[in-house]
């Protein structure tokens, strides 16, 4: 059966069997509802593994035929075990920013197209990074808490933080959303410089070839990179080292670009001066030696969730999917280098 | 005059780079510290020249009816409330404030609040420690880029305050006494107007009479159920009590909060919600700006003594 030359127009309300089939791909800690379930569910007949009575792996097998199209929910491992078991996929659908859990090299092998979430979260990425910054350099979040413990009538005046104007701010890769951070921070006066695998022509910041040589250059660092084998564990002891004991480091990419073994040693013996942290290597534990620290500011990897970027993401996800099916470009494709 | 014959009055304890500078030079007596205020400063009353206050005590009129040899009043704070500023002229005593040095640090301060009560950083940092975050996922929170922001006061720091929100891409709206023909941000000619046409309302004029609750009940409700309040203004801004009401009831969407009427009490009311940022006055509290307001102060009065123009006079 070809699909293409098949395929009902996905805006009318059909029943299941004459919608085009998506295999989702969540993991069992999802809520089993997300999101964008039922705004999906009036274009596509979703096939989700975990709502079926039998096993996953005998379920996926016996659609696995029709199955030319895959949603990942999250960042749910499609890993090629799970491409192994659909002989048909063309096209696997992000949904987050990060692809480090697909395994793209494979899909470049099979040939199968991958989407992104695009730039959609960008926005909202770079507005967290720069309130996790001025969170741990005022000490805000620490600052709430002293007012609703009552000790500014009990101690007193709440100690000083230090200023934001005129730091030397780090950005680790200067994709989308370190540019949407550098922007910002301009505005507060900060001197930006990058760190990006090759340097960019047309960018006004200093360049520095390595995270070490930018960390000895800046007072705080935000992580804006994707992870991948080169970037795994790229903040490691040298360059904490180098950035010093008054330096920051803010996290808004995956936890592990940091060594967070010794990062938590760097901050529990004061050899570094805060971190703002959205992701962790094995999310949700977080090091609990981190929670007695007033110049660490804890986020459970929020970023992206906010309505607006939730709304984008649901019609890029259903856009993609439908230019898919009516064989026409993708809307945000993946480069597969 | 022999410099270190000059009393320099200190009302509270403020900074203590700022307390060992003033002890070099003059004779610091320190107000906080005796208990018979009235008995201490009728004792020094002849030797008192210059006063040192800050935004939670200055000079009233019954400090500056006390001091008759008072020439100048120096205070750590860019606000001048605390100031009798009828009286000190009236006497010809000088006053000076601390503006331009620490106008980055309150408009950074009034952004990091917007981004704390819109993304919630206090209550997702608490969920985390709590171990709350094993056990479910943490909820939406509000995109702060593109949203339409109101500025009450476009002085020194809302302008500062208007650069920063320009690069989030927000559409800027600004209450001022009268229209700046220069400014290209939108000119509202009353707060309500301006509260009904923003998502974020930010106060920060100086407290004098007519700005006294400039935030009241018709502001709060044209601001509504999705409108956030950033003060970084006096507390004395705002209609404390209606402010209050208005949270615990939703009729307003959120509050960040670094000023209140009655400091350093805070109405407990607020300390269970979590669409609240509440800090203890910390707008400009950096040790690198800190410092520079003290050299500020500092310079102020040496150039005084030295009978040379002020630096940052009151205008």
């Amino acid at each position: 059966m070809d699909y293409h030359q098949k395929q009902q127009s996905p805006s009318q309300t059909l029943p299941p069997d004459h919608l085009l089939p998506v295999l989702v791909i969540r993991s069992p800690s999802m809520p089993p509802f997300f999101f964008f379930k039922s705004h999906l569910q009036a274009h596509f007949h979703l096939l989700d593994p975990l709502d079926a009575s039998e096993p996953a792996h005998s379920f996926i097998s016996r659609h696995a035929p029709s199955v030319l199209a895959l949603l990942c929910v999250g960042n749910t491992p499609v890993s090629s075990e799970t491409l192994s078991l659909l002989p048909s996929l063309k096209l696997v659908v992000a949904s987050s920013a990060g692809m480090d859990h697909i395994d793209l090299q494979e899909c470049r092998r099979r040939g199968i197209s991958v989407t992104t979430a695009g730039h959609i979260f960008s926005e909202d990425v770079a507005d967290f990074a720069v309130g996790l910054l001025i969170d741990v350099l005022r000490r805000l979040s620490a600052g709430d808490k002293y007012v609703r413990s009552a000790l500014w009538v009990a101690k007193g005046p709440y100690p000083l933080g230090l200023k934001l104007g005129g730091k030397r701010v780090g950005i680790v890769g200067l994709g989308r959303i370190g540019s949407e951070v550098a922007k910002r921070l301009l505005a507060f006066g900060c001197n930006i410089a990058y760190y990006s695998r090759k340097e960019k022509p047309y960018v006004q910041y200093p360049y520095y070839a390595t995270v070490t040589d930018l960390s000895t250059n800046s007072d705080a660092l935000i992580l804006c990179c994707s992870l991948t084998k080169e970037t795994h564990h790229i903040i490691n002891r040298n360059v904490m080292e180098a950035l010093g004991k008054e330096g920051v480091i803010i996290n808004i990419g995956r936890g592990a670009l940091i060594d967070e073994k010794e990062l938590v040693n760097f901050l529990v013996q004061g050899r570094i001066g805060g971190a703002g942290l959205d992701v962790y290597e094995n999310e949700p534990s977080v090091p609990q030696q981190l929670f007695a620290m007033d110049n660490v500011v804890l986020a459970p990897h929020a970023a992206v969730y906010t309505p607006e970027s939730l709304e984008a993401l649901q019609e890029l996800v259903v856009g993609n999917l439908k230019a898919f099916f009516s064989n026409e470009p993708l809307l945000s494709p993946a480069r597969l280098e | 005059m022999e410099s270190n014959n000059i009393g320099v009055l200190m009302t509270c304890p403020m900074n203590s780079h700022l307390e060992q500078e003033l002890e070099k030079r003059f004779k610091l007596l320190r107000l906080w510290t005796v208990r018979d205020r009235s008995k201490f400063l009728a004792a020094h009353r002849n030797s008192i020249h210059a006063d040192v206050g800050n935004c939670s005590v200055c000079a009233n009129a019954e400090l500056i009816e006390a001091l008759p040899k008072l020439e100048i009043v120096a205070s750590f704070s860019v606000g001048f409330d605390k100031i009798d500023l009828a009286k000190s002229k009236e006497k010809g005593i000088g006053v000076t404030h601390t503006p331009d040095v620490l106008t980055d640090d309150v408009a950074d301060m009034a952004i990091g609040l917007i981004l704390m009560v819109l993304r919630k950083f206090c209550e997702s940092d608490r969920f985390v420690r709590s171990g709350k975050w094993k056990k479910g996922t943490f909820m939406l929170t509000t995109k702060f880029t593109g949203k339409r922001v109101g500025i009450i006061g476009l002085g020194r720091v809302g302008m500062a305050v208007a650069k920063r929100v320009e690069a989030f891409s927000c559409p800027i709206g600004y209450y001022s006494r009268t229209e700046k023909p220069e400014i290209k941000y939108k000119y509202y000619s009353s707060v309500v107007k301006l509260a009904a046409n923003s998502d974020i309302l930010v106060v920060i004029c100086p407290l004098t009479e007519e700005t006294r609750h400039i935030i009241n009940r018709e502001v709060i409700d044209a601001l509504g159920p999705k409108g956030v309040l950033i003060n970084i203004g006096r507390g004395l801004h705002v209609d404390e009590p209606e402010l209050v009401s208005a949270l615990v009831e939703g009729r307003l969407g959120g509050a960040g909060l670094d000023v209140f009427e009655h400091e350093p009490e805070v109405p407990e009311e607020l300390f269970g919600l979590d669409n609240v940022v509440l800090l203890p006055h910390v707008g400009s509290g950096t040790v690198e700006t800190r410092r520079d307001m003290a050299d500020l102060v500092i310079a102020n009065l040496e150039v005084h003594f030295l009978k040379r123009p002020l630096l940052t006079p009151v205008v």
